[in-house]
This record gives structure tokens, sequence and C-alpha cells, in this order.
């Protein structure tokens, strides 16, 4: 699925339309470069899922994680991440035994250490807007492609 | 009192001895240990945040410059919270079984009062109670300090913190990262008034930042600036200082608004800086002019106090001991440790 969006607000509301139909567990990688907008979709995203607190970028603590209810979801950006061994630094095992929701940040950069992606979120510039190409990458991922299609 | 401070939050190892009566005895991070290969022989090189193989030799390290010896040590500090949990569980752990082994009491520190504290490690100290603006690449925080452990929030980053945008502007502009300093430095060759960026939120009351929407507007503003591809390099490169000076005074001028607002809003005359960013020149100049004209002052401990470091934990340990508290045989760290929630300590018992 894609998407041409103008401004920052109308990302917001296409990661809170994500995460209406989004079920945990799950794990979503987000790609794209700098200024594309990726943590202003994952702020929609958690907001959409009732967090009302401030959605800080994780750049420098690499890992925010967010108690919404009962369902726990952590937002990574593995920019700063030299080598995917790190990764073991941030506790990502216990993470994943948690049936959490993952965002993931730069996930290219922990290659190998990382679970795979049920969808991928594909950003890039259009001008002063962006684009947003989603895709999925397992049977959970379609079935969330298909509710967005649908919602 | 002699204290042991641990720091092992995020990405620096590092470990300090304080002396509430002699001061500062050592202070070691253990990235300038490798750069003087003191562990004698080939220092590995090993990954960032890998504080399990580094934080024993920069204990060991650190006792032998400060001329030390276990014995000698009267407690130990280790950073809790808030930061990277298996980064913040590595210090915890050792500090609190050094302090077990040693038969001396172990104390929880929050890494950000070891950064509001960090001022009063220098001479002259500021005195209680001030504002202190805590500015990096992880933080954006004005804070009033009443005393050690009564701390009230006046103001937080929102998204990016300031460091953040100029690490990343630093980057757009086609700078390594974290360039934030290499920014600074490209700006110094910029016009002013070439270009004029917006002050984020200083439109409408409050004292939060954010800074996410400056790096868009650069961005928009290269790639505006830029389209044209007959643009000769020269010209290109003076177009960049120009952003680069234009992005600086928006950071700097938002941040001093603000601090003078925090100052009007608590009736503090005294402001202290801390954090990486608060080494930027620009940012000094114009706190001073904007502030210390008004009778007020402003303190800047030295950058080696300002970024993660040891002597900062050690230095708040020691109060926080001296005040009586201690932890029991346990430990445990916290993540998401909220700095209000810290207990306060009275040191006139």
């Amino acid at each position: 699925m894609q998407f041409d969006i103008e401004s920052a607000p109308a990302q917001e509301a296409l990661g809170a339309r994500l995460a209406r139909v989004c079920r945990a567990p799950g794990v979503i990688y987000l790609r794209g470069d700098l200024g594309t907008g990726k943590t202003t979709l994952v702020r929609g995203f958690l907001r959409a899922l009732g967090y009302s607190g401030a959605v800080k970028s994780p750049t420098y603590t690499l890992l925010e994680p967010y108690s919404v209810g009962a369902l726990r979801c952590y937002h990574l950006d593995l920019y700063r991440l030299a080598d995917p061994e790190e990764l073991e630094y941030l506790g990502l095992r216990d993470l994943l035994d948690d049936h959490a929701l993952i965002l993931v940040e730069w996930p290219e950069r922990g290659s190998g250490g990382l679970p795979p992606a049920d969808l991928e979120v594909n950003l890039s510039y259009a001008g002063l807007g962006r684009q947003v190409r989603m895709v999925a990458r397992s049977a959970t991922g379609r079935e969330l492609m298909r509710r967005m299609e649908n919602a | 009192m002699r204290v042991l401070g641990i720091e092992t939050s995020c990405d620096e190892t590092g470990v300090a001895v304080y002396d509430h009566r002699q001061g500062l005895l050592a202070h070691t991070l253990y990235s300038q240990i490798g750069v003087h290969a003191e562990f004698g022989g080939v220092v590995p090189e090993l990954a960032s945040r890998d504080h399990v193989r580094k934080t024993v030799p920069l204990v060991a390290e650190t006792l032998e410059r400060a001329g030390l010896q276990g014995r000698d040590i009267d407690g130990v500090a280790y950073t809790a919270g808030p930061g990277l949990v298996g980064a913040l569980l590595v210090g915890a752990a050792i500090g609190r079984s050094l302090a077990w082994g040693w038969g001396v009491p172990a104390v929880p520190v929050h890494h950000m009062e070891g950064h509001l504290l960090a001022p009063m490690l220098e001479e002259p100290r500021p005195g209680f109670p001030f504002v202190a603006l805590l500015v990096s690449g992880g933080h954006t925080q004005l804070v009033e300090v009443q005393s050690v452990g009564r701390y009230r929030m006046l103001g937080d980053s929102l998204d990016d913190a300031a460091g953040e945008a100029f690490d990343k502007t630093a980057k757009l502009l086609g700078l390594p990262y974290p360039g934030g300093p290499e920014l600074a430095r490209l700006a110094e060759k910029g016009r002013p008034d070439r270009f004029r960026f917006p002050r984020p939120m200083t439109d409408r009351p409050g004292l939060d930042f954010s800074f996410s929407g400056l790096k868009t507007f650069a961005l928009h503003t290269l790639q505006r600036e830029l389209a044209d591809a007959e643009i000769p390099t020269q010209e290109r490169e003076q177009i960049k200082a120009d952003i680069a000076y234009a992005f600086e005074q928006a950071v700097v001028e938002t941040l001093v608004i603000k601090c003078r607002r925090a100052l009007d809003e608590t009736g503090s005359r005294t402001l202290v800086l801390a954090g990486g960013v608060s080494a930027n020149r620009r940012l000094r100049e114009r706190m001073r002019e904007a502030i210390a004209g008004e009778a007020g002052e402003v303190f800047y401990p030295r950058p080696e106090y300002c970024t993660d470091n040891g002597a900062m934990i050690a230095f708040a340990g020691a109060q926080r001991l001296l005040g009586g508290q201690q932890e029991p045989l346990r430990f445990a760290v916290d993540p998401r440790w909220r700095l209000v929630d810290l207990p306060a300590i009275d040191r006139r018992r």
C-alpha cells in the first residue's frame, strides 16, 4: 500500500490508522532517511493506542518502552548502533518474550540480531511531502494490510 | 567520606572517587583510557555499551590514579536510572557487590541528579536554589533545583533533544554523524540574516521544547536553495554555512528565551548550564548577554563534567550517603526513573 503524505499531522494520522488495525505481538520495520517522518508516524501510532505522554525520539536512548493498559510497545532506533552485537546490551531478547508490538527505526543496523518483520514501512521524500509504502513480510503482516484496506 | 561512583547508563563507562573534604580524587572514562593504552599492552576494541568488560578494569585504574585501595573507600554510588536496562544492571551489580565486599554502604543515584549537581564540583559553587538547563544529545530539560533531592521539572523536550537536532541537521548538511560541534564550526562562516528559522514553541506560554521541526525546516531550506544544479560548489558550501548559522541561532535563541522565562517563573537569579551542548560557544555568549546582564548569574561546569561521567555520580552519591541514605543488600534499576520521585536529603540532621 502506498500513501502520499503532505504534512506531519497527516503522517501522525497514518500512524494512528496503522495502530488501529495492529494486534500484538508484531514487528514493524521503519526504513527511511533522516527527517522522513519515522518518529512522527510512531507518535501517531502510540497516541492512537491511548498513550498520552511525549513520544520522544529514541535516537539517543536507542529504546523507549511504552505501556498502554495491558499492551506493551517498544520503539527502537538503531541509528547509533555500530554493530548488531550491541543489541544484546539493550536486553532485546527479553523484549521478544513480552507479547509486545515492536517498532524499529534503522533496522538495517541491527540485521542478524533482530526478529523478522511482519510489516515494512518505507518512507521517502516527495517534494515538501513524504511518500510512505507499506509491504507485508509475513502472514501476520498480510492480515494487517487486509484490515488496513478495509478500515 | 570517600565515595566511588560508577556510571554505565548509556554509552560511556565512567568511574570516579570523590572525597567530601578533598574534592575529586580521580575521574576516568573508558573512552579516554582506551586512547592512552593504559591497560598494559594491547587494548581490545570493545563495543560501545560493553560495560561488562570495561567497568572492573576502570575501577582498578581509577583507584590506582587516586593512590587508593578498596579499603580506603567509604561508600559506593552507581547510576540506577534512567537509561538502558542492560547497561544500568552492569553498573548496579558491580557497584553493589564491591560495596558488600568492602563492607561499606551503597547508594543508587539518578543519572539526571548527577548532571544537575555536577556544577557543584566546581568553585565557585552555585548556591541553592537555582534553575538548571540540561541540554545534550539525549535531553533538553529545565529543572528548578531547590536542594539535593528537591527538584521541579519546569520543561522537557517533546521530540528531539537539542543536541540530537544539531547532530541530525549536521548530517543533512553532509557532515559526519554526530556532527553537532562541526555544525557549530560551519556556522562561524555563515552570513547572518540570510535565512531565518522559527523559534519553536516560544510564541505560547510554557517551558517545553520541540526541535524536531527545525531539522525538517533545515532539510526543506537546503532542498530549495540547492535545487538548481548550476550553483557552483563554493556557493553551495556558503549556503550550507548560512543554513548552519540560522539553525544554530534558532536553537540558541529558543533556549535563551525559555531560560529567561524559567528564571522569571521561579524568581531565581542563578542559571546553571549542563550537558554536552552547553559547550556551544554561541549559547554561552548569548546566555551571558541575556541573563548575566540583569544581575543574574550563569554557571557552566567544565565540559568533562557536562557529558556523562563517574564524577557526578560519586558527588551525588556522597550527598545522599552523608544525608543518611543507603541501599540494603539488594539492588534494582529503573530505566524510566522519574527525577521528581527522588527522596529529598536534609543534611542538617
